[in-house]
């Protein structure tokens, strides 16, 4: 599961965001390896998402530091990281319904015509997203129609399938993944399992937060455990159970950080 | 009859579904716009000639500009309850500067379109910096527009107006038909919102900023820019739309644009444009417009006094409202 010449892609070190009184990191530590499922498990309240947003640029840790490749990053917006590669796919999906599957994968980032229609009159170029789309979706071997259906005609994994294209096809470096499977029935669910599986195939690490820990130890490389703010564990499904990982975001057990 | 042919577009028939709901959108509205036509054709001769047609389009040209700043606006689910309070604080300002105080015509014409825009601005900017709803800022701004205009105007009509400031009043003739200036600037800014719109990425962020905003934020959509650009862009037009009214009037009214504000949010809806942001666009507004216009006219040819005109114009307004917020929960 590690590389042998190891290598960290994203880290982070002592991370702390507070909101007001409540302390949502607590010297939060992170560590991500070159292509690998890593999941990261939490009881409610014990700063999964709070970690998740601070990696990927949505809120701005009060203190720490976040290294990609081992340079010191400061992501003060996701544009930010998406600009380096780090892409997130969100709990509630963050489609936008109404529009078509080629203008969702290409939200904030539209394909322009060529030449003064699209420097000057920024004219979308939808032939070139329709066809970009469809290959995009090809890859991860997602069934849907047309890339000008809009989403909301789209079944709840349909829908996933198209918010972790997304970020797939814009990810270098990282896929961050809430919840993905959250909202979804049990085949859904297994179609958007082989989904991470592929982009992992493809190269790109993905971080998957989940709080199902049968999907969790079916496929994740490693296991980050958290507990109030701090990293309390990291596991792996081959060297613990999944009682013993509940044992540890309870705080049930706590033994030392063991670094698979 | 209406609220039977718009729910044609939210059959369950997946073939519907699959295609472009942005056709699919204004098939209902155009429909209604035909079989008004062809009823106001049935009841009287005086309807269905070149001149009176060309009368109702010189009639909804003013509100048909200002519907399409409110589309723009509605379609973030904003409201803009300042629009026709603008345009009349906006007239007033063009005229008082030509007539009183003696400007250039074309400054005296830039400032009062300045003003709309002004209004837009800060508009845009209490609802992004300050995140009040809409509705609030608007009917704030209503007010003072509204006030600032009486303030301005002494309660006075500014009469003897500079050949520049009545030039959207001016017509042309088609044939035998006359056709005003006004109108053809009406038409030529609807096609150039429906280009920003439709095929530029400043136009799928508005749609993307009406219909999921946190899912746009997250896609790197900045959001803030979108609404201020947007309630700028309708100020803008709001000032454009004076121009147009003082060319129709010939004067500069204080009272005039009374019912604009209402009227221009009912062309909207009726055009199907939803009032929950990101759904329709402003060629549903203009059909919408021309619903609104076409009822209007063939009301007063029938004969029927204005009041019923209002009493027809809210029942449409709320048969449309109905069936976008039907439709909505139908998706859900």
């Amino acid at each position: 599961m590690s590389e042998p010449n190891g290598g960290v892609v994203l880290e982070a070190r002592g991370l702390v965001k507070r909101y007001g009184h409540v302390t949502a990191l607590n010297g939060a530590d992170f560590d991500l390896r070159p292509r690998e499922i890593l999941a990261v498990i939490g009881d409610n309240g014990a700063g999964k998402s709070t970690l998740i947003k601070a990696l990927s640029g949505a809120i701005a840790p009060d203190e720490g530091e976040i290294l990609l490749n081992g340079v010191p990053m400061h992501f003060r917006a996701p544009l930010d990281a998406r600009r380096y590669g780090i892409e997130t796919v969100y709990q509630d999906l963050a489609l936008a319904p109404a529009l078509d599957i080629a203008e969702n994968l290409f939200l904030g980032r539209e394909l322009r015509r060529r030449g003064i229609l699209g420097v000057v009159f920024r004219m979308i170029d939808r032939r070139r997203m329709h066809r970009e789309s469809r290959s995009h979706m090809a890859d991860l071997k997602i069934n849907v129609g047309s890339m000008g259906q809009t989403v909301e005609t789209l079944s709840g994994g349909q829908r996933q399938g198209v918010a972790v294209a997304r970020a797939a096809a814009f990810a270098s470096r990282v896929v961050f993944m809430d919840e993905p499977t959250a909202a979804l029935g049990v085949k859904e669910s297994g179609m958007v399992l082989d989904l991470i599986r592929r982009v992992r195939e493809r190269g790109t690490p993905v971080v998957l937060i989940s709080h199902n820990m049968p999907q969790v130890f079916e496929i994740a490389d490693r296991v980050h455990v958290m507990r109030l703010g701090q990293r309390v564990a990291t596991i792996s499904p081959q060297s613990h159970t999944m009682s013993e990982a509940v044992a540890l975001m309870t705080g049930a057990t706590s033994f030392s950080k063991t670094d698979s | 009859m209406i609220a039977g042919l718009r729910q044609l577009k939210f059959s369950p028939d997946p073939a519907s579904v699959m295609s472009r709901a942005s056709v699919l959108s204004t098939v209902g509205p155009l429909l209604a716009l035909v079989l008004a036509c062809l009823f106001f054709t049935t009841r009287t001769d005086r309807f269905m000639t070149t001149d009176n047609l060309s009368l109702v389009i010189q009639q909804v040209a003013v509100v048909g500009i200002l519907a399409i700043g409110q589309t723009l606006i509605i379609l973030t689910a904003g409201i803009d309850l300042s629009c026709g309070a603008v345009m009349a604080f906006a007239t007033i300002a063009m005229t008082r500067l030509a007539v009183t105080y003696h400007f250039n015509p074309f400054v005296a014409i830039a400032l009062g379109i300045g003003v709309g825009l002004a209004f837009g601005v800060v508009n845009g900017a209490l609802v992004t910096a300050l995140r009040l709803p809409p509705f609030i800022v608007t009917l704030g701004t209503l007010n003072i527009a509204f006030a600032l205009t009486h303030i301005t105007s002494n309660e006075e009509t500014i009469a003897k107006l500079p050949d520049p400031l009545v030039y959207f009043g001016n017509t042309f003739q088609v044939g035998t038909t006359a056709i005003t200036s006004g109108s053809v600037l009406a038409l030529a800014l609807t096609l150039l919102a429906w280009f920003v719109l439709s095929q530029t990425v400043g136009g799928r962020h508005i749609y993307a900023t009406g219909n999921n905003p946190e899912a746009a934020r997250l896609a790197g959509v900045r959001t803030r820019r979108v609404l201020i650009a947007v309630y700028a862009s309708a100020g803008l037009l709001y000032g454009i739309a004076a121009l147009v009214l003082i060319g129709r009037t010939g004067v500069g009214d204080p009272q005039a644009g009374q019912s604009a504000n209402l009227d221009s949010i009912t062309a909207v809806v009726v055009g199907g444009t939803s009032l929950f942001g990101g759904r329709g666009g402003v060629i549903g507004t203009l059909i919408g417009t021309l619903i609104v216009g076409v009822f209007r006219n063939g009301l007063q040819l029938m004969g029927i006094a204005a009041i019923y005109q209002f009493l027809i114009t809210g029942a449409l307004v709320i048969l449309a409202v109905a069936v976008d917020q039907l439709s909505r929960r139908r998706q859900a």
